[in-house]
């Protein structure tokens, strides 16, 4: 079948040329960047480390062996709690900003909002050891304060990890809130008002649904972006625990086992698709 | 389950033209990334980076010295498996790791009468390690100890003496552990007894409850950076692991910090220089090998802002506070008292590392 233009018929030779001219370098920078590069680790993931040849022993290394799966278990725990924590910080942090900042402050108040994205994501980890840590500010006023009489241990620990995290995607999922936020006509609202609805059912009967694929977004972003990290929970985590990441780092820096973190990664890959399936299932559940 | 490679094998095809692909790629894309054959391209430990060591060898010379850092002799080995033939001039490696390089076909030999072998401490030489079938491939430029690192206005220096004092109650949640296996490995292996050199896999469960008991009292388990920062921010008193390279160059700002080499002794790191086979330019690589090893290079790379650390020469031209911080002085004692690095085969260095990996998730 050949293309056609607007009116129905066929586009001349040129013109059907210029789709695939406008989509080539997307296609190609897919290929070049994600899917060559992703066959070559499929491929790495099913060679031997010593000798070369076909193997599977780098996938039945993550299922036989404990150590590796509770990496699994606790990325999948670190990442369920970060997006939930971001989530119920973030929409009412959204929710004041789109509809309690007056309109010409909106600006300022979300530049403000995601200042904390112009600094580095290495300093902003060790910022907070810094305020984590045993002599840091938090301690130091829970001590001063005689809230505590020892300091308690903040940083090294998965709390440390967590706030880390949450620190950085509650900015990340203000935005996509805020944005849906401001996408929802006033109508809807005084439509419900209309109807008898107080403040709080309108939110949970109007506002909260509607906005709800936009949390989902941000939810989705949030959960692949915290499961593939490597940053944070080296700094923070001070290593008392392991998370997916850091084991596939582990494999590569002495012993160059690259096909064995090319199929922790493959299998990190597969648990963050099952999200996305999942996550998008929902979705076309909500709009059905 | 494992097969050996085979030229019919339908997935080795698919991979050399894979590889092919992405070496063409690669060729496109950092056709000018790499500097010119008159420059000098090493890849390097971080204390190589230091321009106070660098910029009197470039200026003396005329030559670009382009640097890269890495960090493992994996990670290394994959930069110089990714590139091509010749990009690369010479590299700093574990000496212990030498023979990984010779038997990629990686290294050439270096000329012993052109380098000051006779100035060298002695147990630093690494021969065993060092040269291979008879040919020396790597000279060690620079070692230390993986040993007990502490405050000592914190702790009781005399408990520094001994590694139990590393699972004692009395420092329960004051130890930091550098995040480095081997090391740590062989300082448990000290604690308990054995001989680093003689590890073998009978010896891994004995050597995996010491690490428990460790990780008990620690506090966290750092690399470089953050077990440094822990242990000069009052975070932790005592890091396993630790060493001149992480006390000396803080002696300025924290003169409390310090190092002990305890009676069960301490492990014995040393990294080497190689120069590779298919450089382009040898004679300045050699030039360059023989820089480090002068006794100014040695100075500068001793002292390099990264970190410190001893310099395997012994005619290094350090200054007398240069030297009571590294303890140049003590060095034949500590040397004596010193063990190798473990240097396990391939198999036992995947069992120690998922060992390790059990440390690490012990609650």
């Amino acid at each position: 079948m050949n293309p056609t233009g607007n009116d129905g018929r066929a586009l001349p030779r040129a013109g059907r040329a210029l789709p695939w001219a406008l989509v080539t370098p997307a296609l190609g920078w897919t290929l070049l960047f994600f899917v060559l590069p992703f066959i070559a680790m499929g491929l790495s993931s099913l060679t031997a480390h010593e000798g070369g040849g076909f193997t599977l022993t780098n996938y039945s290394q993550f299922f036989t062996n404990p150590s590796y799966w509770q990496a699994m278990v606790n990325s999948l725990e670190v990442t369920a709690i970060v997006t939930v924590v971001s989530v119920l910080l973030a929409y009412p942090f959204a929710w004041i900003l789109a509809e309690q900042v007056p309109e010409r402050w909106q600006r300022l108040a979300l530049m403000l909002a995601v200042l904390p994205f112009w600094t580095s994501y290495v300093v902003r980890s060790y910022s907070w050891l810094l305020v984590l840590a045993q002599n840091g500010v938090i301690n130091r006023a829970l001590t001063g304060s005689g809230l505590v009489t020892e300091p308690l241990q903040l940083a090294n620990t998965r709390f440390a990890t967590v706030t880390g995290f949450v620190h950085f995607f509650v900015m990340l999922l203000t935005l996509t809130i805020f944005a849906n936020l401001k996408q929802l006509s006033p109508s809807y609202r005084k439509a419900a008002a209309d109807l008898g609805a107080g403040p709080v059912r309108t939110f949970l009967h109007v506002v909260l649904p509607l906005t709800l694929p936009g949390i989902m977004v941000g939810a989705f972003l949030t959960f692949v972006l915290c499961i593939g990290d490597y940053i944070t929970p080296q700094i923070l985590g001070g290593n008392n625990e392991l998370l997916m990441p850091q084991l596939v780092m582990m494999q590569i820096g002495r012993r160059g086992d690259f096909p064995l973190a090319s199929a922790l990664s493959i299998i990190l890959m597969a648990v963050v698709t099952i999200a996305y399936l999942a996550c998008a299932r929902w979705l076309k559940i909500e709009r059905a | 389950m494992s097969v050996k490679s085979a030229s019919g094998n339908p997935l080795s095809a698919l991979k050399v033209h894979l590889h092919a692909a992405c070496a063409a790629t690669a060729l496109l894309f950092g056709a000018g990334s790499l500097a010119e054959a008159a420059d000098l391209n090493a890849l390097i430990w971080c204390d190589h980076s230091d321009p106070a060591l660098l910029q009197p060898f470039e200026e003396a010379n005329n030559v670009k010295v382009n640097v890269k850092e890495f960090e493992g002799t994996g990670a290394g080995l994959a930069i110089v498996e990714q590139s091509q033939p010749g990009d690369w001039d010479v590299m700093v490696i574990d000496s212990i790791d030498v023979p990984r390089g010779v038997e990629k076909g990686l290294f050439e030999p270096l000329p012993e009468d052109k380098l000051p072998m006779g100035d060298l401490f002695p147990q630093v030489k690494m021969d065993g390690s060092t040269v291979v079938g008879g040919k020396r491939y790597g000279i060690t430029e620079k070692f230390g100890y993986n040993t007990i690192g502490y405050n000592k206005t914190k702790v009781d220096p005399a408990d520094m003496q001994s590694l139990a004092s590393l699972t004692s109650d009395k420092y329960k949640g004051k130890v930091a552990i550098y995040d480095y296996y081997l090391p740590v490995i062989g300082m448990a292996a000290l604690a308990i007894g054995k001989k680093t050199a003689d590890l073998t896999e009978a010896d891994l469960p004995a050597l995996k409850d010491e690490l428990l008991k460790m990780k008990a009292n620690a506090k966290l388990v750092g690399e470089v950076t953050a077990s440094q920062t822990a242990l000069a921010t009052g975070e932790v008193d005592i890091l396993v692991g630790g060493g001149e390279w992480v006390t000396a160059g803080l002696a300025k700002e924290n003169p409390a910090l310090d190092f002990s080499i305890p009676k069960e002794g301490a492990v014995l790191w040393s990294q080497s220089l190689a120069m590779f086979k298919d450089s382009k330019n040898k004679d300045m690589a050699l030039k360059f090998i023989q820089y480090i090893m002068s006794p100014e290079g040695q100075a500068r790379l001793a002292t390099s802002s990264c970190y410190w650390g001893m310099p395997s020469n012994t005619k290094a031209a350090l200054t007398d506070d240069q030297k009571k911080v590294l303890r140049f002085d003590e060095q034949p004692g500590f040397l004596a008292r010193a063990q190798s690095y473990p240097a396990p085969n391939a198999d036992l260095d995947k069992k120690m590392q998922d060992m390790w990996t059990e440390m690490l998730q012990a609650k």
